[in-house]
């Protein structure tokens, strides 16, 4: 474990991997192909692959940060991060207790969860209609 | 009550003012637990959406509360609370506000207004030596739960115990206990197994069936594959020293400070199935191995009985020759007199112990 100097913590990958990474950055590689060739959107649930300390934040660092951050308050603060490759997103979800509930890799051009959705723009109509009568 | 359980759960969760990005949340949250593809999210989505919320009845038999407290633990709404405040839990003796006549008559109107339909889950053991070992409002747990799971659309069995009858179980047994399968024979069973089980696996049993209205895939001892599929060995971060010889030999020698394998510190991860080398606890922080203990074995059959948390799997539990050698004179002697210590407390024990009956309990 060492200090970044920011205060914060951060676990050193040891001497010994479970080797994840390489292919998890492939999956994204052929993720964001199949993005410019079809239009095909893809996932990536990171909870749902072993990885030893250090590993995770070896990802974070690999893909970096680009142009757009965006925080989502619902039920808890999310981070939605494109990373230093258009087109890949990093998507975290927060408890209101600031605990992770769920950590993806999102190949899109912009995650459907930053979209306004159609229901939400129902219930605003109403409520502006509401207010102006 | 019955209007309530008319609401779908996305109208439950629309009143408790959560937008639909919210829900996008959840949903994605809700199939990360139950290990399904992130590509499924907008079909969970959309089969949330229009879920009926199930009635519940909860039946606590011998049990520690750990299972309870494991899925309520938190203050916040996390996903495993939205998914307990989706459904109508009609029936759970340490969480509802009624007591006593009217927490029975809970029990009894939520059988009858849902027969047929209703989710059964059990935390705890059932006694069989004696059926007053454990009651609840004068009722055997063996009774109660004859009578609760005629009317059940499935039962959830939750925790070691409900499972496979977990720490009652254990030698010498002196309850009888027995597991919730022992006793039902007609009705779908899923046990979710554990001392305690992560809390998401709990909620990602219900969550299936608030999505699917079917119980998922099952093991050979009826647990759900999406959390059960795989050993903890084969998903565990040390997997590659174990492969590589390179294991703990003592909790503060040099192989334990490297992080390798705690195989030999006895370790049941590589008979033990469960989703905590992925999943993992408090919030996806950790799970025991990461943090340097070995794995208990605790979502197995047995696993109190197993020869030992601290003996690795390779060496037998009954080796009666190295207990032979190590048993000198002295030793010989001690052993007798703690035997003859250990016989005669039993026996006063036996004498002033008095078996309470249902009569006693109706006084």
């Amino acid at each position: 474990m060492k200090d970044t100097g920011t205060g914060e913590l951060r676990v050193e990958a040891g001497e010994f991997l479970t080797c994840n990474v390489e292919p998890l950055l492939h999956e994204v590689r052929h993720g964001l192909a199949r993005l410019l060739e079809t239009g095909e959107t893809t996932t990536i649930d990171l909870r749902g692959i072993p990885m030893s300390p250090g590993e995770e934040d070896r990802i974070m660092d690999e893909l970096g940060q680009g142009e757009v951050k965006a925080q989502l308050s619902a039920l808890g603060p999310s981070d939605i991060i494109e990373t230093r490759f258009p087109g890949v997103w990093l998507v975290i979800h927060h408890n209101s207790e600031n605990e992770v509930i769920g950590k993806f890799i999102e190949v899109c051009e912009i995650p459907q969860i930053l979209r306004a959705q159609r229901e939400d723009i129902h219930h605003g109509l109403a409520e502006l209609a509401e207010r102006l009568a | 009550m019955s209007n309530e359980n008319e609401k779908t759960l996305g109208e439950v969760l629309r009143l408790q003012g959560i937008t639909r990005r919210g829900f996008l949340k959840f949903c994605a949250a809700t199939t990360s637990l139950m290990a399904l593809p992130p590509a499924m999210v907008s079909r969970v989505a959309e089969a949330l959406e229009n879920a009926r919320r199930p009635s519940v009845i909860w039946l606590s038999f011998q049990e520690c509360t750990g299972c309870t407290e494991s899925l309520t633990r938190s203050h916040s709404p996390t996903i495993e609370g939205l998914i307990f405040n989706a459904i109508s839990l009609d029936y759970h003796h340490t969480l509802q506000a009624a007591s006593g006549t009217a927490a029975e008559e809970a029990r009894k109107q939520a059988m009858q207004d849902n027969y047929g339909k209703y989710i059964l889950v059990v935390d705890g053991s059932i006694p069989q030596a004696n059926p007053q070992y454990s009651t609840i409002a004068g009722v055997s747990n063996l009774d109660m739960l004859e009578e609760t799971a005629k009317g059940a659309a499935a039962i959830v069995a939750v925790g070691s115990c409900a499972s496979f009858g977990g720490i009652p179980h254990a030698h010498p047994n002196p309850t009888g206990a027995v597991a919730v399968s022992d006793i039902i024979k007609d009705k779908p069973i899923i046990n979710v197994s554990g001392c305690p089980p992560i809390p998401v696996v709990i909620s990602g049993v219900l969550a299936q069936y608030l999505t699917f209205g079917s119980i998922p895939e099952l093991d050979e001892l009826h647990r759900p594959l999406a959390f059960y599929g795989k050993a903890i060995h084969d998903r565990c971060y040390r997997r590659p020293f174990y492969d590589k010889g390179l294991f703990a030999e003592s909790f503060d020698d040099e192989g334990a400070k490297k992080g390798w394998c705690l195989y030999k510190l006895g370790c049941k991860g590589p008979t033990t199935y469960n989703a905590c080398a992925t999943t993992k606890w408090n919030e996806g922080t950790s799970f025991p191995i990461e943090s340097g203990h070995p794995c208990l074995g605790c979502s197995q059959p047995d696993f109190w009985d197993g020869g030992g948390f601290y003996k690795a799997l390779s060496i037998p539990t009954e080796n009666i020759t190295r207990n032979i050698i190590y048993a000198s004179a002295a030793g010989i002697a001690a052993g007798v007199a703690v035997g003859v210590m250990n016989k005669a407390k039993k026996a006063r024990a036996n004498k002033s112990h008095q078996k309470t009956t249902i009569d006693d309990l109706k006084k």
